[in-house]
């Protein structure tokens, strides 16, 4: 005889991911107390906690806050816009794949953001130089899954548009797109993620504009449990940014 | 009752009722790594309005490859293809198509699924609604219009399928093997639904199958064909009565065209098996040499 397995209530995937963060903090807190972790090199956690007001206050964290997300956002619409519209040419034309698709995906693996003197001297110390690193790291996983995700759709599904005698634009946009766009989140996801570590460390290089400046100033001052509470908000925009494009997904494929 | 049947290579429609669809010498050959394989040759056949045409043959005989040229999505071939008498090369609005694999988009609901022809066409979106509804209930999936194909059982999407195909009315049915993925039971009751559908729209419709059971269910005429080359072996008459429903395949008359069919067909099948087996053998001595 076999039992049926009960679904999880919806509250309990969050209440296990929460307690198991506040688990590990706990032993974190734990370990430095008995000295098992310098702490000099690792703060206490609830020292981290409490230092949350304090940085907020004194640090400006609101303008920091909105200053790199707006980066984020300008290198995450750049790269969504660039890597969707040249990984569809890639997926159109097959002899600029076939000689560019190995480069993309090299290039995918540079650390671009020890190029940043270069971007220094082409655009200044500026929002321009973050957002453009961001962005251009970002880059390759949009055009490398958009690709795929064009590639992968089903031929039945083209051979249904050929049979309603669809022009090439509608069965791009009616078929093509939608087909691929579960994928094409992957990318989007991906490049967003990478191009928030690149404003945070190009704002630490250039000690300039939001969270990484003042991760780097705070680091300088030796503050760490407030180096450690700007690092949970990069936490947090991330956070924020996932749970956008998850609905920007929903909504474009409703 | 008596079997109708004829052995000649081209059977031409009553001389007193055009035919709708001609399909005239085709002969379609496709190049392969050892030299060339001739998929279809010298295949004729009418179809009159209203007249439901299953064409039956073993796997290898190019029942799809008739299909995909039938349909416009295959080109290259020689021979031609006709419509309501104009000659007609690539996808043609008079011919909506069902295809063998699931082809439901997944991103759409059912009504938005069925909507898309009416939607490329450019039908206010009241009106393609409304439309959508009709042929969504005619293939008995009321309620499930909200529904994404995801939520739905492989019998239910191939009705999503032909409900699309339905809505932008075309003049021929084209369908390939719709119901080849589906168990025995549904697939008699679909073939149910597909007889009522046909009754009620007087749907001219070209059946590709390899169901001899299916194709004796639904059709007027059934084509066998010979394994490769694919051509026309003969042309049986099904002389059941009509409105037919899925209890027909326990009358004698049914059993008996599905032996005839199968006399038909055995041949050829086992000609497609040893052919197989062979060509399984020369790989695997190919193999092993260059081991």
């Amino acid at each position: 005889m076999t039992t049926a397995r009960l679904a999880p209530p919806n509250w309990l995937p969050t209440v296990v991911g929460l307690g198991s963060g506040v688990l590990v903090l706990v032993g974190v807190e734990i370990l430095v107390r008995l000295g098992a972790i310098n702490r000099f090199i690792v703060p206490l956690p609830s020292e981290i906690v409490l230092s949350f007001a304090r940085v907020i206050t004194e640090e400006d964290i609101p303008r920091r806050l909105v200053q790199t997300a707006w980066e984020c956002l300008a290198a995450s619409l750049l790269l969504t816009v660039f890597g969707v519209a040249i990984g569809a040419l890639m997926h159109r034309v097959r002899l600029i794949r076939l000689a560019c698709e190995t480069w993309v995906a090299a290039f995918a693996s540079a650390p671009l953001v020890l190029a940043y003197p270069l971007f220094l001297v082409l655009f200044g110390r500026s929002t321009l130089t973050i957002i453009m690193l961001a962005f251009l790291s970002g880059l390759p996983p949009v055009i490398l899954k958009t690709v795929e995700g064009l590639t992968a759709t089903r031929r039945v599904l083209i051979n249904v548009g050929r049979s309603f005698k669809l022009t090439p634009a509608q069965q791009f946009w009616k078929i093509l797109f939608p087909s691929a766009l579960p994928t094409i989140f992957v990318g989007i996801r991906l490049g967003m993620i990478f191009a928030l570590i690149n404003v945070v460390a190009v704002e630490f290089l250039i000690n300039f504009g939001g969270l990484g400046q003042l991760i780097n100033e705070l680091a300088e001052r030796y503050d760490l449990p407030g180096t450690y509470a700007a690092i949970s908000f990069v936490v947090l925009i991330s956070i924020v940014f996932f749970i956008v494009t998850e609905r920007a997904e929903r909504w474009l494929r409703s | 009752m008596a079997v109708a049947a004829t052995s000649d290579r081209v059977v031409p429609a009553p001389q007193t009722e055009p035919a709708i669809l001609v399909v005239d010498d085709l002969v379609m050959r496709f190049v392969t790594g050892d030299g060339g394989v001739t998929a279809l040759d010298h295949v004729s056949f009418k179809v009159k309005p209203g007249e439901f045409l299953a064409v039956i043959g073993p796997s290898g005989c190019g029942k799809s490859t008739l299909f995909s040229i039938v349909g416009g999505l295959l080109s290259g071939y020689q021979g031609s293809v006709s419509v309501a008498g104009h000659s007609i090369a690539g996808p043609h609005a008079s011919i909506g198509m069902v295809f063998q694999e699931e082809s439901t988009f997944p991103w759409r609901n059912v009504v938005d699924n069925v909507c898309f022809p009416l939607e490329i066409a450019g039908m206010p979106k009241a009106e393609r609604i409304d439309r959508a509804r009709h042929f969504i209930s005619m293939v008995g999936l009321d309620g499930f219009e909200k529904r994404y194909p995801s939520e739905l059982s492989g019998g239910m999407r191939q009705r999503v399928s032909m409900a699309r195909t339905l809505a932008s009315e075309p003049k021929i049915l084209l369908m390939d093997e719709p119901f080849a993925a589906l168990d025995e039971q549904t697939r008699l009751l679909l073939g149910d639904k597909v007889l009522q559908i046909q009754q009620q729209l007087k749907q001219t419709t070209l059946l590709i199958t390899h169901n001899i059971t299916e194709a004796v269910q639904l059709a007027d005429r059934i084509l066998v064909m010979t394994y490769r080359p694919g051509r026309v072996k003969r042309i049986v008459d099904i002389d059941l009565p009509r409105p037919r429903s899925s209890e027909i395949v326990s009358s004698e008359a049914f059993g008996r065209y599905v032996a005839q069919i199968w006399s038909d067909l055995r041949e050829e099948a086992s000609r497609g098996m040893v052919d197989d087996e062979t060509r399984k053998l020369h790989a695997h001595d190919a193999t092993e040499k260059r081991s």
